[in-house]
């Protein structure tokens, strides 16, 4: 079947509007199956225990006494996940991740587990388990980890990427380098350099339901998993050759997401519960605390980055270089690199360099939040963009304007932009009544772009027609923003019937072709590619179908409108059929009716947003209030346009509070202070204002509709938008993330102090 | 773990004093389910006090208020007497937690919590509260601020419970407030705060005050040294900024995940400053 994903004009009837989602009303009454809703009989329930040292040589593990507590039906260590990763050092980085194998890693790196009848047997059972630890020197800042007299966290970690390869190990892993043109040229060519450089800490993904799942061995070696997760295949994938298994004999089933954000793209606790319930013969429930959460799943990194950039007087830039360094936890990373990637790619720039050096920390392994490793380079470069703007004396909006990269132009990290919306979404702010209400004593206001790449990769979707000629649309994406609604409207618009004739599914790892997992903003843009290609595959049935009712040649049948028409003045006797009267007559003309869709959805269009934010500041004690805040999103085409504003509205509140409060505190003995939604200060309802939103459609070329992925750009613009708007408000530029109100209070202080000097 | 539910103050001191393991009142449970729930106590013995009659009760006796252990302070809040009398108190029972957790806490257990940071306490000390402490050899009253030894730590013997705080009838011209910082609107706890409370002359000079900071050292504070910078004056300019560097001198702070010395110096300045104005207004100065 030849698919052409490329877009082409038509009026649309379903999608584009906001039906209520599928899946709301058992969420807001409670029974919607998240990841610890899942239960089977004789289950026991599995815990982990986790080291409390941030970097220690495991001598001994002597799990004698726990093991002898009745209750305990299984306890494992490494020693019970052998290596079989056959050099792949990325999965062997998830398995010593899963179970620490020699050494731990840092407060909260798992050491062993165990499966016992009940939560306080479990309890039990970890306390009498006795570990021999060698504690080591341990480094957990990110510039004091980049140090060559920093303790050394893999012996085995040669920096990449330099000319010559080191001959002493250290904590960089990595080195990439991205741009184009003569940075030193460009300087030279600048009246006015700004040069600044910023720190951002780590922060969690905040999703309120924690990693959950039910893990059931069978003797004869199959297994079922069920698990909340951003990517059931993927995690399919891992366990079994984490665990030795085929594929074909691991089904798992995913939850629904309560929040994943990129932390339910990796496996922390499957592979272990999975292990457990092979050794006990019985399924395993391991459900991990909140305080687990924050010690032991994927936060983002913590960021060092230095930032400098030259214009004209007339405002042109000339130049752009960034450096950015990026935790990892104390694995291989490649998040500075994607910050290095994202950095610039807001402009239009003839001389750009960026560099960016992985740097290995005893903190958990990152993994990715939202629009990963963006944020933060938005923060350092849109921040210097601002300072540099008014040091040329131009408004800020207008001096992105006059830089921003345009269709054709060559983005820093490689390839030729097409059709994209920076331009049209920095017009829209500039004529937005926002930009225009007036400011209080106190009060600041900022504005910030950001850009995210987006993704499409491999989807499969199942479109079944019943016999009463309801739809059953089988997809393999995850659901976590509502793209069970969008891809009912998409097939409906596709097959020219109702919305509500369509149910989507998230279908099992056995039920369906392989997915990749609902990350880079793809469930939407890939799934709805595919449910468009699966529509018409089955159209092309219901078209034979008629054809065969009415005895007639099917290219002479079309289909419109939900119905199959004769074409030709010689059938003007023949009422058209419909879906329905096709599908009822299917057991005659051939049985089921189905379209089925695999490939690969190439082309997500980049993606572009420019937010403002109006901040106050109490002068007197640091606290700051956001008082108005909007988003302006290129979405290439909204399919379900609620939806797409709260993901606008989503990514925004998660920004605010990684600039204002959110941050990983570390104690000097490198454990972590703040695991808990207490003093990790996510914002609450009423920190926030209402967000406005504003989605402007650009189409996306390659995409039958013109769709783009929206999920994740509307995180990248706040912390500097907020960052902005408080240096505006203050009149001290702020370069440390979050803005806490002890950290605002003391550059107040010194600036105060400063200026008395 | 056992868990009894007595119908008399005595009966609940009497197992108390039996107990042979840990022992734990519940009244709201907001500080010991979490615990519980957390992995940090596992008592033997729960002794849930809410059965006991007079504990839930808030009495307006000739001397002022009586409320007992068990009154959540959200009820407090529906007390209009109460809430005329010493909103400052009140203000400060219903920031803790949130609109859910004050259903069912404390003022007591927020006292015998024993956090440095507790919201109720700065506002009860600042108030002049007393606790009536029921125990084995009898009852006892003492000062609110006497209770609390360290974090987490009370001077109460074995066997003793606190069954009611006393506050006492308001003078005319009175006027008491309680302000805490904390970086988000609602659902956290105290950085620092601080609890005001003044008495006015007729010609609207205070006459006493008390001030009591939070979260600045490891107990509450009574800075006796604030009141007498605020007793004979009208709240003008410099006095509210000696107020400001008397309570930041008499902090003794530490570095922590919630905020650094030198923020809690400054802004327990800046809160006992800003509730002085509130407790003076209330008290009718102008």
């Amino acid at each position: 079947m030849n698919f052409d994903p490329r877009l082409t004009n038509r009026d649309f009837t379903s999608v584009g509007t906001r039906p209520i989602r599928p899946d709301g009303i058992d969420k807001v009454t409670g029974r919607a199956r998240y990841g610890a809703d899942f239960n089977m009989a004789g289950q026991l329930v599995g815990r982990v225990l986790r080291s409390p040292h941030a970097h220690a040589v495991i001598r001994k593990i002597d799990t004698s006494k726990a093991e002898a507590l009745p209750g305990v039906k299984a306890v494992i260590t490494a020693a019970d996940l052998p290596d079989l990763t056959n050099g792949d050092s990325a999965l062997y980085d998830i398995l010593d991740n899963c179970m620490a194998r020699k050494k731990a890693l840092y407060d909260g790196h798992a050491v062993a587990a165990v499966a016992a009848i009940d939560a306080r047997t479990a309890r039990q059972a970890l306390k009498l388990i006795e570990i021999d630890y060698e504690v080591l020197p341990h480094v957990t800042d990110v510039d004091e980890a980049f140090k060559h007299t920093a303790p050394l966290i893999n012996e085995a970690i040669f920096t990449e990427g330099l000319e010559e390869k080191p001959v002493k190990p250290s904590n960089v892993h990595k080195r990439t380098q991205y741009g184009h043109g003569d940075i030193h040229k460009g300087f030279a060519e600048a009246d006015f350099v700004i040069e600044r450089s910023f720190r951002t800490e780590q922060t969690h993904q905040g999703y309120i339901e924690p990693h959950a799942c039910v893990a059931s061995v069978s003797a004869d070696g199959t297994a079922e998993l069920w698990v909340c997760t951003q990517g059931h295949f993927v995690y399919r994938q891992h366990c079994a050759q984490l665990l030795g298994m085929e594929a074909s004999k691991l089904r798992v089933t995913s939850s629904e997401i309560g929040g994943g954000f990129g932390g339910k793209t990796h496996v922390w606790a499957e592979p272990v519960a999975l292990a457990l319930s092979r050794k006990a013969g019985r399924p395993v429930k391991l459900v991990m605390t909140r305080d687990e959460v924050f010690r032991a799943s994927g936060p983002t990194s913590a960021t060092s980055i230095d930032v400098r950039i030259g214009a004209k007087k007339d405002g042109t830039i000339t130049a752009a270089e960034a450096t950015l360094r990026y935790s990892c936890g104390p694995y291989a990373g490649m998040w500075a690199e994607v910050g290095a990637m994202t950095a610039f790619a807001c402009y239009k720039l003839d001389n750009v360099r960026t560099v960016g050096f992985e740097v290995l920390v005893n903190r958990p392994k990152t993994a990715a939040y939202r629009a990963p490793s963006a944020p933060m380079a938005a923060f350092a470069v849109e921040s210097t963009i601002d300072e540099l703007a008014g040091k040329v004396g131009m408004d800020a909006v207008d001096f992105r304007i006059k830089n921003a990269a345009q269709e054709g132009t060559r983005a820093s990290y490689g390839p030729v932009y097409g059709p994209i919306g920076i331009g049209p979404t920095l017009e829209a702010v500039k004529n937005h009544p926002h930009m225009k209400a007036p400011l209080k004593q106190n009060q600041g206001r900022g504005m910030a772009c950001g850009f995210w790449f987006n993704f499409g990769g491999q989807t499969c979707v199942d479109l079944n027609i019943g016999m009463d000629g309801s739809i059953s649309l089988a997809v393999g994406t995850v659901d976590v923003g509502g793209s069970r609604a969008s891809l009912s409207l998409v097939a409906a618009e596709e097959l020219g019937i109702d919305y509500s004739q369509v149910k989507a599914i998230v279908a099992d790892t056995s039920s369906l072709g392989y997915n990749d997992m609902t990350d880079g903003s793809r469930g939407t843009f890939s799934s709805s590619m595919a449910t468009i290609s699966a529509a018409r595959n089955a159209i092309r049935i219901l078209r034979e179908r008629a054809a065969q009712m009415w005895d007639i040649p099917v290219d002479d049948v079309v289909w419109e409108k939900g119905h199959a028409l004769a074409r030709g003045e010689k059938y003007g006797n023949l009422s058209p059929l419909s879906l329905k009267e096709i599908a009822a007559q299917s057991g005659t003309t051939g049985g089921p009716i189905a379209g089925h869709s695999e490939l690969v959805a190439d082309g997500a269009g980049v993606s572009f947003a420019t937010h403002i934010c109006d901040i106050e500041v109490d002068p007197e004690t640091g606290s700051t209030r956001v008082l108005r805040y909007t988003v302006v999103q290129d979405a290439g085409k909204a399919v379900h346009p609620t939806y797409v504003e709260g993901q606008y509205q989503g990514g925004a509140a998660q920004g605010i509070g990684w600039a204002l409060n959110e941050e990983y505190i570390y104690g000097k003995d490198g454990r972590l202070q703040n695991a808990g939604f207490l003093d990790y200060r996510i914002p609450v309802c009423s920190d926030l204002p209402m967000i406005d939103t504003q989605i402007l459609e650009i189409p996306n070329p390659n995409h039958p509709y013109g769709v783009r992925g929206v999920g994740e750009t509307s995180i990248v613009p706040p912390l500097a938008a907020i960052a902005n708007a408080v240096s505006n408000a203050v009149g001290v530029r702020m370069t440390h993330i979050p803005m806490s109100p002890p950290r605002i209070l003391a550059a107040l202080e010194a600036s105060a102090s400063a200026h008395d000097a | 773990m056992r868990y009894i539910r007595p119908l008399t103050i005595e009966d609940a001191v009497g197992q108390l004093v039996g107990a042979s393991g840990t022992a734990a009142i519940l009244a709201g449970g907001s500080d010991l389910l979490v615990r519980m729930k957390g992995g940090f106590v596992e008592p033997d013995l729960i002794i849930d006090i809410k059965a006991i009659d007079a504990l839930s009760e808030i009495r307006e006796t000739a001397e002022g208020f009586s409320i007992g252990a068990a009154v959540p302070c959200a009820v407090l809040g529906e007390n209009k007497a109460l809430r005329q009398a010493w909103p400052g108190v009140v203000e400060a029972a219903k920031l803790i937690g949130s609109k859910q957790v004050q259903g069912r806490c404390t003022i007591v257990g927020n006292l015998c919590n024993a956090s440095p940071a507790a919201d109720s306490v700065p506002a009860m000390v600042a108030a002049g509260a007393k606790a009536v402490v029921a125990g084995p050899s009898g009852k006892r009253t003492i000062a609110v601020e006497s209770v609390p030894t360290a974090p987490g730590r009370t001077s109460l013997a074995k066997g003793e419970i606190i069954e009611a705080i006393l506050l006492d009838k308001r003078e005319p011209r009175a006027g008491d407030a309680y302000l805490r910082f904390i970086p988000r609107t609602e659902m956290d706890i105290a950085v620092v705060s601080a609890g005001v409370n003044l008495t006015l002359d007729e010609a609207g000079v205070v006459k006493t005050a008390r001030v009591a900071l939070g979260a600045a050292a490891p107990t509450v504070l009574l800075v006796e040294e604030a009141a007498e910078v605020l007793v004979g004056s009208r709240l003008d300019e410099a006095t509210l900024e000696r107020l400001a560097k008397v309570c930041a001198g008499a902090c003794r702070p530490i570095d922590d995940k919630r905020g650094t010395i030198e923020f809690r110096r400054k802004v327990a300045g800046v809160l006992a400053g800003r509730a002085a104005t509130t407790a003076y207004e209330r008290a009718g100065g102008k």
